[in-house]
Parts: structure tokens; sequence; C-alpha cells
């Protein structure tokens, strides 16, 4: 039946995948791949619309990939799938460390892996923005135009929430208004 | 079983989900305006500890980092609560998309939005990232190993789990003789 098919395999995919959502995609493709879900031309356009639309990469992409292979039903399948895993390790983790919090041992882990995920936040925040601005090579070799309106309106967003504490969803939406005047 | 608090759950991380353009970390603006600003549910501290179990475990960072605080507030039923709030705009979206969905790439009104939202999410990342680190490395070694991990990750291959776990050796290693262990 394509529905627990659609299951196991997703459920599968959430539960080897550590990391966060991009860690996924490989092994999605692979599925795709094994199952003649949909073409690898479709995967791609998928992960690019998966990028352009709100929510999380995998759960998008796991979405999209239930809805073409069955329906409304496979995307939520699909979908419960693959958070399933998460769900289900957390539960039972989060009993044990109720238990444990106050150790001191257990403080002293968290005060040393604090700073740590600090500096993994901020190699995030450098990875968008050299996928964002760093001047990717055209077709014939030379470089592309730096997108100064885009520079503009990061730094627009950075100053408001940061200094101004401007509500983040006003940025975005003001972001995709400019959006459209300016591209 | 508090059904306010679960529909509180629900509802803030429907936003976070509608609001997040993009994976991993993208999401981290709108968890610290929502989660951590406007509902008070976890402190700066608290959200890194969060994180780092996320990233350390199997699944999307925003879904466990979602079931973890769900859980926190309201046991098994919030931790549902918040998963299926963070989701559900990605399902409601994408299915319209898949069945409405023809040539959504070559959209000009789309994609000239989505230019301007995805310049914007570099602004907001990069400010939540610079004030969440700031608050979580007040001591010269904190500091330092941010930046360890910083150069290490944007560097080497290195799984950011190891990062994590050798972060947390480092910490017990420092911190297990001093008296009342809070923070470096």
């Amino acid at each position: 039946m394509i529905y627990l098919h659609l299951l196991l395999r997703f459920f599968r995919i959430g539960l080897f995948t550590i990391g966060g959502g991009y860690a996924m995609l490989p092994l999605m493709q692979h599925e795709i791949e094994a199952n003649n879900w949909i073409t690898s031309q479709e995967f791609v356009d998928i992960i690019a619309i998966a990028e352009m639309t709100p929510g999380p990469i995998a759960i998008n992409a796991a979405t999209f990939i239930g809805y073409r292979v069955a329906g409304v039903l496979g995307s939520i399948v699909a979908t419960t799938a693959i958070v399933l895993p998460s769900l289900l390790i957390i539960l039972l983790l989060s009993r044990v460390l109720a238990k444990y919090q106050g150790h001191r041992i257990v403080k002293s882990l968290f005060a040393g892996i604090r700073p740590v995920v600090a500096g993994l936040i901020l190699s995030a925040a450098w990875f968008i923005i050299a996928a964002v601005f760093l001047p990717v090579q055209l077709e014939n070799g030379a470089a592309a135009p730096v997108d100064y309106a885009s520079i503009i309106i990061a730094a627009v967003a950075f100053f408001l929430v940061y200094k101004f504490k401007l509500d983040p969803i006003k940025v975005i939406i003001m972001a995709g208004i400019a959006g459209l005047v300016i591209f | 079983m508090d059904w306010k608090l679960c529909r509180q759950l629900f509802s803030s991380w429907f936003k976070i989900g509608l609001f997040t353009f993009g994976g991993g970390y993208a999401m981290l603006p709108m968890i610290e305006k929502e989660v951590i600003e406007r509902r008070g549910w976890a402190s700066d501290e608290e959200i890194m500890d969060i994180f780092a179990l996320s990233q350390s475990l199997p699944g999307a960072i925003a879904i466990n980092s979602s079931i973890f605080i769900g859980y926190r507030l309201a046991g098994a039923a919030g931790a549902v609560a918040a998963a299926v709030g963070v989701v559900m705009p990605s399902l409601l979206v994408i299915m319209g998309i898949a069945a409405f969905f023809v040539s959504f790439k070559e959209n000009k009104v789309i994609t000239a939005a989505f230019t301007g939202i995805r310049a914007a999410v570099v602004g907001l990342v990069a400010a939540a990232a610079v004030r969440i680190t700031r608050s979580n490395c007040r001591s010269a070694a904190a500091g330092l190993l941010a930046l360890a991990s910083l150069l290490i990750s944007v560097f080497t291959d290195i799984h950011a789990m190891w990062v994590i776990l050798a972060g947390g050796l480092i910490g017990v290693a420092i911190n297990i003789r001093k008296p009342g262990v809070e923070e470096q």
C-alpha cells in the first residue's frame, strides 16, 4: 500500500539524518531514485520551491513529494512520518533530561556547549550571507554584477531588528513589498 | 491537559513556520521574537541548550526545537501541538502549490518578492546570531569556544554534532570543580 510505503520511507529519512533539514535532502534523493517517485529534474524544482516557500526545507520537500506520489493524504503521511522520529526520541529523552537537569556534570556540559552553538549559529549566518551575496560565476566565466539592492535590504533589515527591535515578521513583509517594487 | 497553553504553542509555532524562509537557523529571528521575547517560554541560555540537542538528534532543527519547547511547557500534548503548528504552514502552502502550480519559478511577481525576502532574511539571521552570541559568551573562554566552533564550521567538514560534543567535554573539564556552576 502506497501510504504505508511512504510512511516507512519518510520515517527512515527522519530517523537517520542528524544535523537538520539540509542533511535530509540527499537521503530523499536516494529514496526518490530508488522508488521512481518523481524525476530528478522535478526534485531540483522542488528544492527551489521549498527554499522559496515558508517552512523548514525538509518538511516542504516531504510534503511536495508526498503530494506528487499520493495526493493530499500522501503529503500528510509523508510530513507526519518525517516528524515522527523526532517526536518519539525527544519525548523519551526529555524525561531523562528532566531527571538530571540540575546535576553539575550536565550543567558544566551545557556551559561548554552554549558558546559552541553560538559559533555554529554565526557560521550559519555566514553561509547565508555567502550564498546570497558572494558573486557567482556566470556561464560565460564572468562574475555576476554585485546586487546592491539586496545588500541594502539586508543591511536595513539588520538594523531594524538589531537596533530598533522591530518584529522580524514585519521586516519580512516589508522586504517582500520592497522586492516587488525593486526587482 | 492545558488546552489554552497548547493553543498558544500551536499558534506561536504556526507563525514561526509561516515566516521562516530557508532551512536550519533561518527560523532563529522568529523563535527569538516569539518564544523568548513575546511568550517568555525560554531564556537565551535555554534556547542554546535546545538548539544543541536539536542539532545532535535526528530530524530538522526547527521541528526538534518546537517539540522540546512544547514538551517542556505542556507535556506530550504540548509537543504535538507545537510540532503540528510548525509543520502546518508547509503543508497548506505546498499542497496549494503542488495542486495548482505550473510555473512557480517563472512567476515574476513571486520571484521579485522572494528576492527581497531572501535579502532581508540574511540581515535578520545575522542580527539574531550576533545578539544570541553576545548573551551567551560573557567570558573570554566562552568567546574562544565560539570562535573555534565558527572557524571549524566554516573551514572544515566536521559534523556539528562532534563540535557540540567537544564543547561539552571542554565545559566539563573547565567547570566541574567550580562551586555553583552556572554559566561561563
